[in-house]
């Protein structure tokens, strides 16, 4: 159970097929996100929350549906998810 | 002095209530109208707010009662973040001149509307009513429903991607993490109407 917590990531990657004479430089890894909604079925009762004011900031009270988002190919395009 | 209150206080008599307040503050911090030619995408395309607006406010009318309320909620919420977009893309073209319009790709969009805003999509498109369905079926409605919201939500990811100001994404990261809010939601509303609840179970 912990084993599978860990192995959790709500961003997921592939290499894509490369072509002989693909014109453009390899991507590399391409992202896709893979959010908690898709993972949680229908809520169950008391899930941890965060705050009211974390809650209205941050777009939701649930700390399980919370997903920060940013552009994974900033970083070089290896930023280490699964 | 009484501050006026946001909600009818007993024997007052309202005629209409609205909130004259985003529902995210909306910060941009570097001029950029590049940004808002793409942030346009979800003012007036096809996965956009305005769109999501009227698919929920319009199939809720013909959708089982337990789930009437969900799409009320979210629809009406809906119209929040399109006040939102409208802001950003406000805020990153106000002070434009024509010419760094025409250098961000507004030039065709100066033409025609100045700085006004225009439901099109981030290439120019109008928007149309083409852009959603209400089959009538509640479970078919419902999931074209959690596809137009993990679509928005691809959206903001792609609009965060094309972005570096971080004010602007900031906000973004919030219509994001709403979209995955709702999606769950409507999810969660199949589930109500396919239970099976106290019923014998013969598949």
């Amino acid at each position: 159970m912990d084993q599978q917590r860990e192995r959790f990531t709500p961003m997921k990657s592939y290499v894509p097929f490369r072509g002989l004479f693909d014109p453009c430089p390899p991507i590399g890894e391409k992202y896709y996100s893979t959010p908690p909604n898709l993972y949680v079925g229908f809520q169950s009762p008391n899930l941890e929350q965060f705050t009211p004011q974390e809650a209205l900031r941050k777009g939701t009270l649930w700390k399980v549906f919370y997903d920060y988002y940013d552009n994974p190919y900033k970083r070089g395009g290896d930023s280490g998810h699964g | 002095m009484r501050s006026p209150a946001p909600f009818p206080q007993r024997g007052e008599e309202i005629v209409w209530i609205y909130e004259k307040k985003l529902q995210y503050p909306v910060k941009v911090s570097t001029c950029n109208p590049t940004l808002a030619k793409y942030l346009v995408e979800q003012y007036g395309g096809a996965d956009g707010e305005l769109a999501a607006a009227l698919r929920y406010l319009n199939q809720r009318y013909t959708i089982p009662d337990k789930v009437i309320g969900l799409l009320t909620d979210i629809g009406t919420e809906e119209f929040a973040h399109l006040e939102m977009i409208a802001t950003m893309i406000y805020k990153l073209t106000k002070d434009a001149k024509p010419q760094a319009l025409k250098e961000a790709g507004l030039g065709e969009h100066y033409v025609q509307h100045d700085s006004a805003l225009f439901y099109n999509n981030a290439a120019g498109v109008p928007f149309s009513a083409t852009y959603f369905q209400a089959k009538g079926d509640p479970i078919a409605d419902l999931y074209e429903d959690i596809a137009a919201e993990e679509k928005a939500r691809a959206t903001y990811q792609w609009i965060i991607d094309m972005s570096d100001d971080p004010d602007l994404n900031d906000s973004l990261r919030y219509l994001r993490e709403r979209e995955i809010v709702h999606s769950q939601r409507f999810r969660e509303a199949v589930e109500i109407l396919k239970d099976e609840r106290d019923r014998q179970k013969i598949f």
